[in-house]
């Protein structure tokens, strides 16, 4: 699963980067349907404490997961400033409520380097690799670990 | 849609199988009832008939072969050798139901039926010897075949051989115009074999005043050569066999017999050839140039048939507008417009367009529940025959419409209710004669519609429900206490509880652990209610109360503590405000409220919900009360009742697992989703401690 | 040239396929579902060559073909039957009623229309 990311055969990858608290993030560009403003999540009865809630996009009803509770660490705001990143993942989409959207990279693969193999961190699991840019860390997030179908699964 | 068109049709043709197996059965069952129309008949043998010929193009030859078998038995029926006899009905019933089977096979690509030699063998020793055909008929089913005429001369047979040179004569009798053929033709296509070389006679021309323009003047003389068999000759002439003298020989035989008349070449002068025959000149060569006529384009759109997902994407862009209308509706009414000013005006039409075209694409996945139905007589009639026992299925109102999912939906849980009916419902018929009952049980079978919901009854006339057994069992497996005092109602509902089951024995037909629990359950993820009546000695009725559509939902639009929720109108029976003086406490967390004498177990919905703390004063609140699915009822605390609307259902992802207490999700007029909540479902998975005291209450 | 023919089956799949495999050869199809709905397409059309069932409702092929042949601008149309019939008291009664030719279901296409081009030119 990690090994996602590596896969591919394109020399580059575009990551689209975003900050929770004060760390860096990113998603394969090729993952990221769309980036919504803040709206507010409809709260759903007895769902683990990292998904926030379901709001309507286009119509539809979509999950929105609060990245940051998800990676154990105090919850995102919610307001103006803070943005949600739609992304598909095997057909299902889910939205990613994160405090802002920093910007699109491109990354030569070769640059990706797996995480050191740390079992005590427990964000562990959703990072699959990580690369410096400029000096800062940039990870990049592992979907298929943090979205809602896995913490059913999990559960 | 670029399938494989022979695909397309093949699916096709198991739709049409479909239906025409719904009119065989339609018929049947006339015929059942003392319907001896040689039409009513000639419906059953057609439909038999069109499924063998279908069946024959795919080379689907053991449906073919039965289609077969069945159809020379309806035939005997249909010439009167064969008289509808009861047993022969019941034959006929069981014949329909394995051709069903070997549709489904054939569609499936699985096994048909085993026992369809036993039911075909019954049939044939009714209907007597067969009429001779059988097995010639049926090796013309070999797929592809065409057999253009049996009456191929024997005689030449022999000489298959292809010869180098050819005599044919050919002389058209009158009947030759008469049906249409023309020699022209059959001349062109001689040519094409070979070289030819063609002479025609005139025996005794008469003069033109004396010529019947319909009587048959001309002869052919052909010598044709070239590498052809004789069978090919004869396949030119297959058609006309019977109606004209045709003499086919070896070149320069003695059978090369006309009189001398002037020689042509096979591009003949048409006015020639035409003249014994002036009439026959193709009808295309007068009159205006064919068009489509109205006639055939309004056959051909009468129906049109409609991959289901296109349907469905149209609900569903159908519910999004009712949502944008909603929307729509909501900022006009915030931005402060007078009720009569045109932008309000134009809303309102714009909003009963919108529902007209809502219901509009709700009926187009409307189906009449007759095929469902039938399915169930097909169940009783094998249940009943399993058990020895006589029972009659009575359908009523077949043409109800309800949407296709739900009908697809409700498939199972139905079966399981008839089945219960045969076997639990009703007596055996010693037992019916002795309680001074016709032998012969009767199951009725009724839909209807019913203050928008679609109500569904399973009736039957048997022993009733014994209620002093159901109240021994439910005590001995400790689903009530041994001294809980219940209403009959609370009594018959216990069939619904898990792992209830009245049957002592386990029985072929609907143990299996199947109980009526899980019936209820099916039921109910269709968004409806199954309720038992039941009259000792008289018999018992359930009852299926469904939405017409999964796509839409009546609802009540609550708000608790901060969010809005929309409750089923169909599950809420009053609303009442709420004091803290209607309100018993049972323990700490658990409160019960008396209505008029019954004491209901109350549930404030934020707290179940988890969107907060149990409280401590329900001063203010307003209450449901919802009837549950095992006819008791609850009630609900919530902080206000917003409006009451029509929501369209939106599923939520399976990705969330169960979410107790919620059955799906909508979006709000404001564009914001609502969950829409399951009141059965959230008092089943209440808190273990007030689960226990509602069992106590309710039963 | 094309020919235009008209196909009466009660059968939709056997219209289906009748539609498939005759407008592929280049003829112009008409359909119909049963005798009566047979004639009144004709009242419109006229065809180089009719193809009809046996077996109908409301007006059998029997009947289809002795109210066309009794029409004076369809005494010579061809008319094929095609069933699945093959009794011969049923082809003698189908003659007589005025049919041109008989073949059998289930049909190969290109022997239906090389049947069709024999009686239809």
């Amino acid at each position: 699963m990690t090994d996602q990311i590596f896969a591919n055969s394109a020399a580059e990858v575009e990551l689209l980067s975003f900050r929770l608290a004060d760390q860096e993030y990113s998603v394969d560009i090729m993952s990221v349907r769309e980036i919504r403003g803040w709206t507010r999540a409809t709260p759903l009865p007895h769902a683990p404490a990292h998904v926030r809630g379901v709001i309507n996009l286009r119509g539809t009803v979509l999950p929105v997961v609060d990245l940051s509770t998800r990676l154990g660490m105090a919850p995102v705001a919610g307001d103006a400033r803070n943005v949600i990143i739609v992304v598909q993942l095997g057909g299902q989409n889910a939205g990613l409520l994160v405090d802002a959207v920093s910007d699109i990279v491109a990354v030569p693969r070769a640059a990706l380097r797996p995480p050191p193999d740390l079992a005590a961190d427990a964000a562990h699991n959703f990072i699959s690799a990580l690369t410096i840019l400029d000096g800062r860390m940039i990870r990049v997030l592992n979907l298929a670990a943090v979205l809602p179908d896995a913490t059913v699964e999990a559960a | 849609m670029t399938q494989d068109p022979m695909a397309e049709i093949r699916a096709s043709f198991f739709v049409e199988c479909e239906e025409l197996l719904e009119r065989l059965q339609d018929a049947l069952t006339a015929i059942e009832a003392g319907d001896h129309d040689p039409e009513t008949i000639n419906v059953v043998f057609r439909a038999v008939h069109s499924i063998k010929g279908g069946a024959g193009a795919f080379a689907l030859l053991p449906l073919v072969a039965f289609a077969h078998r069945f159809e020379t038995v309806l035939d005997a029926l249909r010439s009167g050798q064969m008289q509808p006899s009861p047993e022969a009905i019941k034959r006929f019933f069981q014949a329909a139901d394995l051709m069903q089977d070997h549709v489904r096979a054939a569609r499936d690509g699985t096994a048909g039926p085993a026992n369809a030699d036993e039911v075909l063998q019954a049939l044939e020793a009714l209907a007597g010897p067969p009429a001779e055909k059988p097995l010639a008929e049926v090796a013309e089913f070999q797929p592809l075949a065409l057999v253009l005429d049996l009456d191929a001369d024997p005689g030449i047979a022999d000489s298959a051989e292809p010869q180098t040179a050819w005599q044919v004569f050919f002389a058209p009798h009158a009947a030759l115009y008469a049906t249409g053929n023309e020699p022209l033709h059959l001349l062109r296509a001689l040519s094409a074999l070979g070289t030819v070389e063609t002479r025609c006679a005139y025996p005794a021309a008469p003069d033109l005043i004396d010529l019947d323009p319909e009587a048959a003047w001309l002869a052919w003389q052909i010598t044709l050569a070239g590498e052809v068999g004789v069978d090919d000759i004869r396949e030119v002439f297959d058609f006309v066999e019977g109606v004209c003298a045709l003499e086919i020989g070896p070149a320069g035989g003695t059978n090369a017999c006309t009189p001398g008349g002037q020689t042509e070449t096979t591009q003949p002068r048409p006015a020639a050839l035409h003249l014994p025959a002036a009439e026959a000149a193709p009808a295309r060569a007068s009159g205006p140039p064919p068009q489509p006529t109205l006639a055939a384009k309004a056959a051909e759109s009468a129906t049109v048939r409609v991959d289901l997902e296109r349907i469905d994407r149209l609900v569903n862009l159908v519910g999004e507008l009712v949502i944008n209308q909603a929307m729509l509706a909501q900022s006009v009414a915030e931005a402060g417009l007078a009720p009569s000013s045109a932008v309000a005006n134009g809303l309102e039409a714009f909003m009963m367009l919108t529902r007209d075209l809502q219901d509009s694409v709700m009926m187009i996945r409307a189906q009449p529940v007759k095929p469902l139905f039938q399915r169930m007589a097909r169940i009783v009639r094998e249940a009943s025959a399993a058990i020895g026992k006589e029972v009659r299925l009575h359908p009523e109102g077949e043409a109800t419409e309800v949407d296709k999912t739900v009908i697809e939906r409700l498939a199972d849980p139905l079966t399981h209710m008839v089945r219960n009916a045969v076997d639990h419902g009703l007596e055996t018929p010693e037992a019916r004669q002795r309680a001074g009952k016709p032998r012969e049980g009767l199951v009725t079978l009724r839909a209807m519609h019913r203050a928008g919901r679609v109500l569904i009854e399973v009736e039957d006339d048997g022993a009733g429900i014994n209620r002093a057994k159901v109240r021994e069992i439910a005590i001995s497996r400790g689903l009530i206490a041994a001294d809980a005092v219940l209403s009959n109602a609370e009594i018959d509902a216990l069939l619904f509880l898990p792992g209830f089951s009245t049957a002592t024995t386990v029985s072929a037909l609907s143990g299996r652990g199947v109980g009526m629990d899980v019936v209820r359950q099916a039921i109910q993820s269709l968004g409806g209610r199954v309720t038992i009546t039941s009259d000792p000695g008289l018999g018992s009725k359930f009852s299926i109360s469904l939405p017409l559509t999964l796509a839409v939902l009546d609802g009540m639009v609550v708000q608790v503590a901060g969010q809005k929720l929309v409750v089923p109108l169909s599950s809420i029976l009053e609303t009442a405000a709420l004091t803290q003086d209607d309100i018993r406490a049972l323990g700490p967390q658990t409160h019960v409220i008396s209505v008029r004498g019954a004491i209901v177990p109350l549930y404030d919905l934020g707290t179940e919900l988890g969107f907060r703390q149990p409280r401590s004063s329900y001063d203010g609140s307003i209450v449901l009360f919802c009837v549950l699915d095992n006819g008791s009822s609850a009630a609900l605390a919530v902080d206000a009742i917003l409006e009451q609307r029509q929501v369209v259902i939106k599923g939520l992802q399976k990705a969330y697992g169960h979410i107790p207490g919620v059955a799906a999700a909508t979006i709000l007029g404001d564009g914001q989703i609502a969950l829409i909540l399951d009141p059965a479902d959230l008092v089943r998975s209440a808190t273990g401690h007030t689960r226990a005291i509602a069992l106590a209450l309710a039963g | 040239m094309t020919l235009t023919v008209l196909a009466v089956d009660d059968s939709r799949t056997m219209r289906d396929m009748l539609k498939l495999s005759l407008s592929e050869a280049g003829f112009t199809l008409h359909l119909a579902e049963d005798g009566v709905h047979g004639l009144e397409v004709l009242a419109d059309i006229s065809p180089d060559a009719i193809i009809s069932d046996i077996n109908m409702p409301r007006l059998d092929g029997f009947g289809f073909i002795e109210a066309v042949r009794a029409q004076a601008k369809h005494r010579t149309t061809p008319i094929l039957v095609l069933t699945t019939e093959s009794a011969p008291e049923l082809k003698a009664r189908a003659r007589a009623a005025g049919a041109t030719g008989w073949i059998v279901k289930p049909f190969d296409p290109p022997k239906l229309v090389k049947a069709l081009h024999m009686v239809a030119g």
